[in-house]
């Protein structure tokens, strides 16, 4: 379980956040919704030590950590596949740099290209192929991490809506298939309700949690579903509410 | 040839054009400025001559390349990993820029004597610091976001150099060692100017005491031949490995 205790950020004088709560449990999938600028990669910045944290505690299955860099896998928004390496020797970085046994990563590496449909493409430079099939080796290469834990910031949020629905589902195999732990950020509130079990409704300045839903409704799930559809209204509401105040 | 490599050829052969004629016309004597034509036949009927100083001033070039990618490599790399050793190197490095060449180089052959080292070791100086310094840019333009990505894969700072950071850099790299390339004739011609027993410099040196102005201008010719080449060679070389560019 990934428990974030009463974490607290600032920027010099600015406060980005402050006494902020998460928890996820193991083989869960909870995605983090808020607007442009509130601070969730900040927050993602913290938990991987990327930035340093300001105050509060991260915990996973019950050790008490510093941040999570040797416990998360992380994918961004951007591929950055390495345009100098082959599709596969991208994925395989993350067994590269550990040192892990090539032959075997390798192996696992193959079978994850088949599983994600980029079987034949493993030789292919990342400038010779498409925006998602871009982004489904970034995903290779995050499951090549072989962490329980991953955290997603916005993956799809580069790519156009048709590409993007595509790879949803192969985010949610990640759950499904290969039973990780998942921490996603999203702008696009359609995919946080077709994906996730639980949402975090961040607010702006300084980030705080304004509303959380847990969706027990079984997945893959149709957009048009009612329980699904009130959900999303009722995001967009608290979203406009919060943008209204912050221009009066 | 498209449209763009045309012009600077007709750019050339219309400045070589304006001198032919201008010395053609007021009947300038060879010995102050020889014609194109003439630099031309010079350069091609005495070859034979000019060749063996032109191999031994290839050498010293290569030779001081090779230094300078031996030891600003290293440098570049050593001031990237550890930035509190380049505050403490960089004053060096631009004072090895900042002293005239010219002023180093009778010092060098006091030291090195008048052999091919004082040489080499003129043509390091200069083109050490563009190699040095490009690489140490390129290090340092690495994305934020990769560098990132590595440190979350729990990479040690030998492979990241190995993956990422070389392989960045190397469009910079490549752009340091041509202007090097370019400019390390300079370097091994001084020292030959300032005491030599062979090479293109001593060949100018010695037509130039006994008017032979056409031959110092084909040893030019010679010069400017090699710089280009290895420019060039460079360029394919850099082709050839940054093939994701």
């Amino acid at each position: 379980m990934l428990k974030v205790s009463c974490v607290t950020k600032y920027f010099k004088d600015q406060k980005i956040f402050s006494n902020l709560d998460l928890t996820v449990d193991r083989g869960r999938f909870h995605v983090i919704v808020g607007p442009s600028g509130c601070g969730k990669s900040t927050l993602f910045d913290g938990l991987t030590g990327v930035t340093p944290l300001d105050g509060g505690s991260i915990s996973w299955n019950h050790e008490s950590l510093l941040n999570l860099r040797y416990h998360a896998a992380y994918m961004q928004q951007k591929d950055m596949l390495l345009p100098w390496f082959s599709l596969l020797n991208n994925a395989l970085l993350p067994a590269k740099t550990s040192g892990q046994d090539m032959k075997k990563a390798k192996k696992q590496a193959q079978s994850l290209f088949s599983r994600l449909g980029l079987k034949g493409y493993e030789s292919h430079y990342a400038r010779q192929v498409s925006g998602g099939m871009r982004q489904r080796c970034a995903l290779v290469r995050t499951l090549m991490f072989n962490r329980e834990l991953i955290l997603l910031d916005e993956p799809l949020s580069a790519l156009d809506a048709i590409t993007r629905r595509s790879l949803q589902s192969l985010l949610l195999l990640l759950q499904t298939e290969f039973g990780k732990t998942i921490l996603m950020i999203t702008h696009d509130i359609e995919e946080a309700l077709v994906l996730a079990d639980e949402i975090y409704l961040f607010s702006k300045k300084p980030m705080s949690l304004s509303r959380h839903y847990v969706l027990d409704s079984p997945k893959p799930r149709k957009f048009n579903d009612p329980i699904l559809l009130n959900i999303k209204a009722d995001v967009l509401d608290k979203l406009e509410g919060d943008l209204m105040n912050e221009q009066v | 040839m498209n449209r763009f490599n045309l012009l600077p050829v007709l750019f050339v052969a219309l400045i070589l054009g304006l001198w032919e004629l201008f010395v053609r016309i007021l009947a300038v004597p060879v010995f102050i400025l020889p014609p194109p034509s003439c630099i031309l036949t010079v350069a091609l009927v005495r070859a034979p001559q000019i060749l063996p100083h032109a191999a031994i001033t290839l050498t010293e070039i290569l030779l001081g390349i090779g230094l300078a990618l031996c030891t600003a490599i290293p440098l570049a790399i050593i001031m990237f990993a550890r930035p509190s050793l380049e505050k403490a190197f960089a004053p060096f490095l631009v004072a090895s820029q900042a002293i005239p060449v010219f002023a180093l180089a009778p010092l060098l052959v006091v030291w090195l004597g008048y052999g091919i080292a004082s040489k080499v070791f003129m043509a390091w100086i200069i083109i050490f610091f563009p190699i040095c310094i490009s690489l140490l840019e390129g290090f340092k333009s690495c994305d934020k976001e990769y560098r990132v990505l590595f440190r979350l894969m729990g990479a040690p700072f030998f492979k990241t150099l190995i993956l990422l950071y070389w392989p960045w850099a190397l469009p910079r790299f490549f752009a340091g060692l041509k202007l090097g390339v370019t400019v390390a004739t300079i370097g091994a011609v001084i020292g030959e100017w300032v005491g030599a027993q062979q090479g293109l410099g001593f060949l100018m040196i010695q037509s130039n005491a006994r008017l032979q102005v056409d031959l110092v201008f084909a040893a030019i010719l010679w010069l400017t031949a090699m710089g280009l080449a290895l420019w060039w060679l460079v360029g394919v070389l850099e082709k050839k490995i940054i093939k994701w560019k």
